[in-house]
């Protein structure tokens, strides 16, 4: 089944000299991880904001599921993406506990109901409920922030997850171990996961398919190995020879 | 001074409890106010800012001149000070309030819009908890500008502390001018002090 379509979406912002997205297309399985990758001002964040509607195509249309997003209620269609972004935007003014069941909050589950959620999904990222949900968002550390992030997003058992860079902001460890986890969660949970990266590693460590992007058109939306086996062009070639490089320097210490 | 005190309490006293009313009269409306002028805002920032910016025109009016331009319109009186104190306080309330919620964190509002909540939710859960400091801060400055302002509120007969102040004016009567004076200054530390006390309650 086909999660997320994009039928010839262009997206131009007042103001701007160009598009930002250019006559997409494509479709993600259900089920699959994809990764966006490509440099900064590339049009990865604008296509994940039109995902859920923070954004609104000016031609084209966005389909989840089958369903045009456009004719669906805004708030339901929000309510049905997880969304997570680098800058975590945590509620300073409530508890972990309190900023995990946000959702549930809204859509008025009772208290127990609420409260097991809250415990389990803690526990599904890693935090003690015991230990964090009375704290406040300030006391975390910022891979910890995040993980409450991801816990809140999962809230409502979304189908599909929407992430901005979420690991962005944080320390090579804590990342790499984080990328981990969410691995392992997709796996065990078998949703659909769009994730944007400006990190070439990054996007070939996590998608099952990454789909490049360069001054809003899509430049090639394939699997990891055979991007790196035929890049499709200039830009995708020296994004995998930049990533090569790395790796040189990296063994010449080995 | 003191016997004049002595000699005229009952006429202080009516004075500072016509103040009183006055005051309480123009927050309450000016809150109630300011509250739907906010939510209006929240639909267009365009509209805020036109307003803000007409609002400081407004401000920018001396008392005695928009006391004067409305006494055609709602006459001489106590109903005629408070609508002019709560149109001051509109700048006032306004600016403290937008600036706080434009202060919020924008990616708390982004995760909070990403997740669905209303534009409604957004702001009783989110913004303006975490604009409450700009919001206490706005009505303080209203509370003491509406205390002083009310003296003025006198030479449209409307009454209050104002009264005692240019009676003693016009009639060279420093205990009357001090009395005013100390009055209607007592009362906005005062009024300030309860509400920074009700802030650090509410922390």
């Amino acid at each position: 089944m086909t999660a997320i379509e994009f039928q010839n979406v262009s997206k131009r912002f007042p103001g701007a000299g160009r598009n930002a997205l250019e006559d997409l297309s494509f479709a993600v399985s259900e089920g699959e991880f994809v990764t966006v990758l490509g440099p900064s001002g590339c049009g990865k964040t604008t296509l994940l904001k039109l995902i859920n509607r923070l954004y609104e195509p000016d031609s084209g249309r966005v389909l989840l599921f089958g369903e045009d997003i456009r004719t669906a209620d805004l708030v339901q269609v929000r309510r049905r993406t997880g969304y997570v972004i680098q800058q975590i935007g945590l509620f300073p003014h409530w508890t972990i506990g309190e900023n995990v069941a946000t959702v549930p909050k809204l859509l008025k589950w009772d208290k127990a109901r609420i409260e097991a959620r809250t415990d389990e999904l803690l526990r599904l990222v890693g935090l003690e409920p015991e230990e964090y949900k009375k704290r406040y968002p300030s006391q975390l550390s910022g891979g910890q922030q995040q993980r409450v992030g991801l816990a809140r997003a999962l809230a409502v058992d979304p189908k599909i997850m929407l992430m901005d860079e979420p690991f962005g902001a944080l320390d090579s460890i804590t990342r790499g171990k984080l990328q981990r986890e969410l691995l392992t969660l997709h796996r065990e949970t078998g949703k659909t996961f769009l994730f944007v990266t400006h990190d070439i590693d990054e996007a070939f460590l996590l998608g099952s398919r990454v789909l490049i992007l360069d001054g809003g058109k899509i430049v090639q939306f394939d699997t990891p190995e055979a991007i790196i086996r035929c890049p499709a062009q200039g830009f995708v070639r020296s994004l995998v020879d930049a990533a090569k490089e790395r790796g040189r320097f990296w063994e010449a210490y080995l | 001074m003191i016997n004049y005190l002595v000699r005229y309490y009952d006429r202080l006293l009516t004075a500072l409890l016509e103040h009183l009313e006055i005051v309480l009269l123009a927050m309450v409306f000016s809150v109630i106010l300011a509250a739907g002028l906010t939510l209006l805002c929240q639909f267009s920032r365009r509209f805020a800012r036109l307003l803000v910016h007409g609002l400081s025109v407004l401000y920018s009016v001396p008392s005695l001149a928009l006391l004067a331009l409305l006494i055609p319109l709602t006459g001489l009186g106590k109903t005629t000070a408070v609508i002019v104190l709560v149109l001051y306080n509109q700048y006032l309330l306004l600016r403290n309030i937008l600036a706080g919620l434009d202060q919020v964190d924008p990616g708390v509002v982004e995760a909070a819009t990403g997740m669905g909540m209303t534009r409604w939710q957004l702001l009783r859960q989110i913004k303006l908890p975490l604009a409450r400091k700009a919001v206490i801060a706005g009505l303080r400055i209203a509370l003491v500008s509406t205390v002083s302002i009310a003296t003025i509120a006198a030479a449209i007969n409307a009454g209050g502390l104002g009264t005692v102040l240019f009676d003693g004016l016009r009639t060279m009567n420093t205990a009357k001018i001090l009395w005013g004076s100390l009055l209607s200054a007592a009362l906005a530390l005062g009024a300030d002090r309860l509400l920074a006390l009700a802030e650090r309650k509410t922390e």
